[in-house]
């Protein structure tokens, strides 16, 4: 929809997804003290189920179909979509870019809508957290924001995949090879972010359903460049990827016997910071590995 | 020295015989996830830049689409490496052919299902987004959580889910 800025206003609808309700919920407390305090606007709708993403490896359509039915939601509410998970933002992106696309998919697609009431039309666009805060927010509001600048602060950034790729569906956003948007949120608060090895790599998250231990292998690639390189931590923006890299990090140390001590927060973990938050309201303890020596270089331990 | 037919040594397997089905590569190409797969021509970086492949190298998106081409499709869809693939996109944005890598492997996927062979960790997630509308249980000890830390209450179930299901006949797909 093109006016999501309505009266000046911004205003999405808030597409949480089923991980980081029931199990990052730092994530989402976070996210909406910074997207408060930045002035966006967000909208719960109880409706809002699965993007689809668990079952389009058993069935693409009827993943589209969920990811067409929270759209018709947007669509209902008058709001586009502004999501948290990356996963969640790929699928209801390739959904909504399918459906733009293809005028026989949509019509089949609404015929089993219409059993629940629901009908898409079209035009929701569906955008990630951080892409919004880029886009819409930008720097100088940002930047006018930080009270408390992350001066001296090294951050890995962890692009999660579904944020930029299939870069088709995501209209070429930025360059999914040479991505710079959450570096640049990093820079605005006055953190330095950490170019490193395997940076753009999966976080493994996507097999460890299927495979645990290849999954975990996966992470420890990239927890171990960063370690030797000395990131106070890893910032991210997908709970997927935070339970590869925060959750799972003790059972990584022990199954491959290293020592990692990598702390994880989330983006707007690191802008509710530099905003003035402490880090209760951003429910920093909730995460696994402590960001101790971040905090004392702002002088907050 | 008895020569080991090639499907055999392509599948790293050592089973008798390879039914050969010269339509499959069609099937899979007519499919939309399929597009552009006939163009492959075995490259590999496909395989080179995969996260999966870095770690297991038993696991090759190029084998894989070769075996497609070749026409292996019980040895292509009996296989356990079409449910490793960790859905990066990495091969599909780098393919020099415009090969939807990714996707391939996701149709090969919904194909084995239409064959009746589920991954089963795939098939538990399905039957509690049935059921619940989310892979994560949402209970009454989750939602005061939530009112604690100022967060609103969340749905424990979404009955329309069922109907979306059923009229789709998924989970009778995934027996």
């Amino acid at each position: 929809m093109n006016d999501s800025d309505n009266g000046g206003k911004r205003r999405y609808a808030l597409y949480l997804g089923c991980t980081i309700p029931a199990r990052v919920q730092q994530y989402e407390i976070a996210s909406r003290k910074v997207a408060k305090a930045l002035g966006l606007e967000f909208v719960d709708l109880s409706d809002f189920a699965c993007c689809g993403y668990p079952i389009a490896s058993l069935d693409a359509r009827a993943a589209r179909v969920l990811a067409a039915r929270n759209l018709a939601l947007a669509e209902k509410a008058g709001c586009d979509i502004c999501a948290l998970c990356t996963a969640c933002t790929g699928s209801l992106t390739e959904a909504a870019h399918e459906l733009a696309n293809d005028p026989a998919l949509l019509e089949s697609i609404n015929a089993d809508l219409a059993a629940v009431g629901l009908r898409y039309t079209g035009g929701i666009k569906v955008r990630h957290l951080v892409r919004v805060l880029w886009e819409e927010i930008g720097r100088q509001e940002i930047e006018a924001a930080v009270v408390r600048r992350l001066n001296d602060v090294i951050l890995a950034p962890h692009y999660g995949c579904h944020y930029l790729k299939p870069s088709e569906a995501h209209g070429d956003f930025e360059n999914c090879e040479a991505p710079h948007t959450l570096d640049d949120l990093i820079r605005w608060t006055g953190a330095r972010p950490l170019d490193y090895p395997r940076k753009l790599k999966c976080c493994g998250g996507g097999v460890l359903a299927t495979d645990e231990k290849l999954a975990l292998g996966i992470s420890r690639q990239k927890l171990r460049d960063i370690s030797q390189r000395g990131a106070d931590a890893i910032a991210l923006i997908c709970p997927f990827c935070n339970i590869m890299y925060d959750t799972n990090q003790k059972k990584i140390e022990t199954t491959f016997g290293l020592d990692l001590q990598v702390p994880v927060l989330f983006l707007p973990q690191v802008l509710g910071l530099a905003m003035g938050f402490e880090p209760r309201e951003l429910a920093t303890q909730m995460n696994r590995v402590q960001p101790k020596r971040l905090l004392e270089k702002i002088s907050l331990k | 020295m008895a020569t080991q037919p090639l499907a055999q040594i392509i599948a790293g397997d050592n089973r008798q015989s390879a039914a050969i089905d010269h339509g499959f590569a069609l099937k899979v190409a007519s499919r939309a996830g399929g597009r552009q797969m006939l163009r492959c021509f075995a490259c590999g970086t496909c395989t080179a830049g995969c996260p999966v492949a870095e770690i297991d190298e038993r696991y090759s998106p190029r084998r894989i689409i070769r075996m497609v081409l070749m026409g292996f499709k019980d040895e292509v869809l009996h296989s356990p490496f079409i449910w490793l693939c960790a859905g990066c996109y990495t091969c599909q944005e780098r393919c020099p052919q415009g090969v939807h890598v990714a996707e391939v492997m996701r149709t090969l996927r919904n194909m084995a299902v239409e064959e009746g062979i589920v991954h089963p960790a795939f098939k538990a997630q399905a039957e509690l987004i049935r059921r619940m509308g989310r892979i994560y249980e949402i209970e009454d000890f989750d939602n005061k959580k939530r009112t604690r830390a100022g967060l609103p209450e969340l749905r424990k179930t979404l009955e329309d889910i069922k109907t979306l299901f059923e009229r789709q006949k998924v989970n009778e797909r995934l027996g």
